[in-house]
């Protein structure tokens, strides 16, 4: 096990692409890293010049405060799962496990009993004599990871690995393995661009675009306080609803005006006075989480601002439904209790809680509040 | 079975059966001919079957036929086709797996326009390189032998070979060798333990290609190799256009067959996995 450290590392392309702009992200030994991102936004790449399949372009990567630039991947002491689990297919299981230690001219009697041992704690024993091509995705994907197992590196690199599964398998498959992380303590960087698994898994998150690390955080901090409105955006299901609006001066508040066909209310802003003043009379995009607008019986505080609205559509989730209106001509979702929630064309009493409301800029999309 | 029997379906196995009848109808008649007397070829009919079948004509075309001055039938030239075509394809087969193993997982700076280039060798027409070649083989001293043979033979098809086992390894995920070069395993590794026990698809079409090329190949024998060392192929032509003495068909067309055999054989054992290697990655394994 091993910390890792990024500092400032660039990959330009021959072509002259850009495709990493200065990384900066440092983890402790344990941690569990993930990189998040819409496809294309680099995570992919900066995962394969941590293991070195890649080439850095500038700056330095660090495993355990050993320098790693140069070195091949086979002595960066690292493991890897891959999207497509890449077993190898003329082997069985079993030698699939083993390939890595043989190479590394590991003692007979010890590649059986780490084999023996990974096999027990995966739950695959049974499958040791197939061939990859007799299994199904779910086996495939532990028999990769028991391969990365075998090898007790100093860090493990995931690639996507669920992605190829079912929903349900996914979501099983993710809770192993951050069973696993906290059996083994290990250090892991898991790439994914699925923003659920990102939230469950992480100790840390790296919301990557544009080759650019955007936020770099724990997964609440992420949640609840966005550097940018593309990281509100990405995180969270259903994402925040970004509505433009006016900030405007009503008595000692300062608020936001929201308005449907019917009429406009302030929402006054609990935040810090100073920082808005400048942007009074000015259109900023005011976002808000779907859990934030909810009905009365939700809400958890009374003196909550609350307004009527016209429902559009309703979407029962179960545990929640949906409630779909119109504010200031933006698509806005809320999230209801399913005994509360209205039909659609009827009206329905909203309360917005504001506290953890954020305000961007319009133009730069940076946090304002 | 006539149970589906439509209009439509019966023309289509009555043009198909046509078909196979007119493709094997050549073999029918070089078999029955290589049967049968000379006599019975110039009264008979040319498609009877043998008044009375003789395998006479098949050992003269074997150890006695005359090709040119020399009358010791095929069986010299024969081995001399297997002595070339045998290491030319070993060695124009392996080059290419190698070199298909590198311009797929193995990209360089210039890779790509070194593939092209070696594409370009697919459509360099036999003739260009005749006297090129002749020049080099003489500088090597490997005029009129076999090796020189076994050389130009592996020159020309490497591009071919190369051709095949790019576009089958460009079908493996890179993940693979991504996956090894983490588990520790070097270039040769990757190549014995992960890639080749997975070729076996694309050898065999190489093989099928490449023996049958340089079996059949006409041009290069007739041109490189002279009098002990000339393959089967010249031998054949030599023997048929012998001009001295009555012409004899039944063993011109024995020896024809001696010459196609082993092309043949090669066929009918590998066949089946031709097609399969052809389609091997169209889907996914």
């Amino acid at each position: 096990m091993a910390a890792l450290s990024i500092n400032n590392v660039c990959k330009t392309y021959a072509n002259g692409t850009d495709v990493l702009k200065g990384i900066n992200i440092a983890i402790e030994d344990g941690e569990f890293l993930i990189l998040v991102g819409p496809s294309g936004c680099g995570k992919s790449t900066l995962l394969n010049m941590i293991a070195g399949l890649d080439d850095i372009s500038s700056g330095d990567i660090a495993i355990g405060g050993k320098r790693v630039n140069e070195l091949s991947p086979k002595d960066r002491d690292i493991a890897m799962v891959f999207q497509s689990y890449a077993l190898y297919p003329s082997m069985t299981v079993r030698e699939n496990i083993s390939f890595g230690l043989e190479i590394r001219k590991t003692p007979r009697a010890e590649i059986d009993a780490t084999v023996k041992r990974v096999a027990e704690m995966l739950q695959i024993t049974h499958l040791l004599e197939r061939k990859p091509g007799q299994m199904s995705g779910g086996q495939r994907q532990r028999v990769a990871m028991g391969r990365a197992l075998a090898r007790n590196p100093a860090i493990f690199l995931f690639d996507e690995p669920l992605s190829n599964l079912d929903a349900k398998l996914r979501v099983e498959m993710r809770t192993e393995i951050k069973l696993m992380h906290q059996r083994l303590k290990s250090t892991i960087v898991y790439v994914t661009h699925d923003q659920i698994e990102a939230m469950t898994l992480g100790d840390k998150i790296a919301v990557m675009k544009d080759g650019i690390v955007q936020q770099f955080g724990s997964p609440q901090d992420i949640y609840d306080n966005p550097a940018n409105l593309f990281v509100a955006g990405f995180i969270g299901s259903p994402s925040m609803n970004f509505i433009p609006a006016t900030v405007v001066q009503s008595g000692s508040d300062i608020g936001v005006k929201v308005c449907d066909d019917k009429g406009c209310v302030v929402l006054p802003l609990p935040h810090d006075k100073a920082k808005l003043a400048g942007w009074v009379g000015k259109e900023v995009i005011f976002g808000i989480r779907p859990e934030q607008i909810t009905d009365a019986r939700t809400a958890y505080r009374d003196g909550l601002p609350v307004m009527a609205c016209h429902i559009d559509v309703i979407e029962p989730t179960g545990p929640d439904t949906l409630v779909f209106v119109s504010l200031n001509n933006t698509k806005v979702c809320c999230r209801t209790h399913p005994t509360e929630a209205k039909y659609p064309g009827e009206s329905m009493e909203l309360v917005f809680d504001v506290s953890k409301a954020v305000l961007f800029d319009p133009k730069t999309e940076a946090r304002i509040v | 079975m006539f149970k589906n029997l439509t209009v439509g379906r019966a023309l289509v196995y009555a043009a198909l059966l046509l078909m196979a009848i007119y493709y094997l109808l050549p073999l029918y008649v070089m078999l029955t001919t290589s049967f049968k007397s000379l006599d019975d070829i110039r009264e008979g009919n040319m498609l009877a079957l043998p008044q009375a079948w003789q395998g006479g004509a098949w050992a003269k075309a074997w150890a006695e036929a005359c090709t040119g001055v020399e009358c010791n039938g095929m069986q010299g030239f024969f081995w001399n086709s297997i002595k070339m075509t045998l290491p030319a394809v070993a060695i124009s087969t392996l080059l290419g797996a190698v070199n298909g193993y590198v311009v797929s997982m193995w990209r360089f700076r210039g890779s790509d326009a070194l593939f092209t280039m070696l594409l370009v060798g697919c459509f360099i027409p036999f003739q260009v390189v005749l006297l090129p070649m002749a020049q080099l083989l003489g500088l090597l001293g490997l005029a009129n032998t076999t090796a020189g043979l076994v050389l130009v033979h592996v020159v020309y098809g490497t591009a071919f070979t190369t051709l095949f086992f790019r576009n089958f390894y460009i079908t493996v995920p890179d993940e693979l060798v991504k996956a090894a070069r983490i588990d520790g395993a070097g270039f040769w590794t990757i190549f014995f333990r992960i890639l080749l026990p997975i070729s076996g698809p694309i050898f065999v079409v190489c093989i099928i290609w490449q023996f049958t090329q340089i079996w059949n190949d006409f041009l290069f024998g007739v041109v490189f190799a002279s009098g002990e060392s000339q393959p089967i192929t010249v031998a054949l032509n030599n023997l048929v256009n012998t001009s001295t003495g009555v012409k004899e068909y039944n063993v011109d067309m024995a020896a024809a067959i001696i010459a196609a055999l082993p092309t043949l054989f090669v066929y009918m054992v590998a066949g089946r996995y031709f097609v399969r290697g052809l389609t091997a990655g169209a889907v996914k394994g």
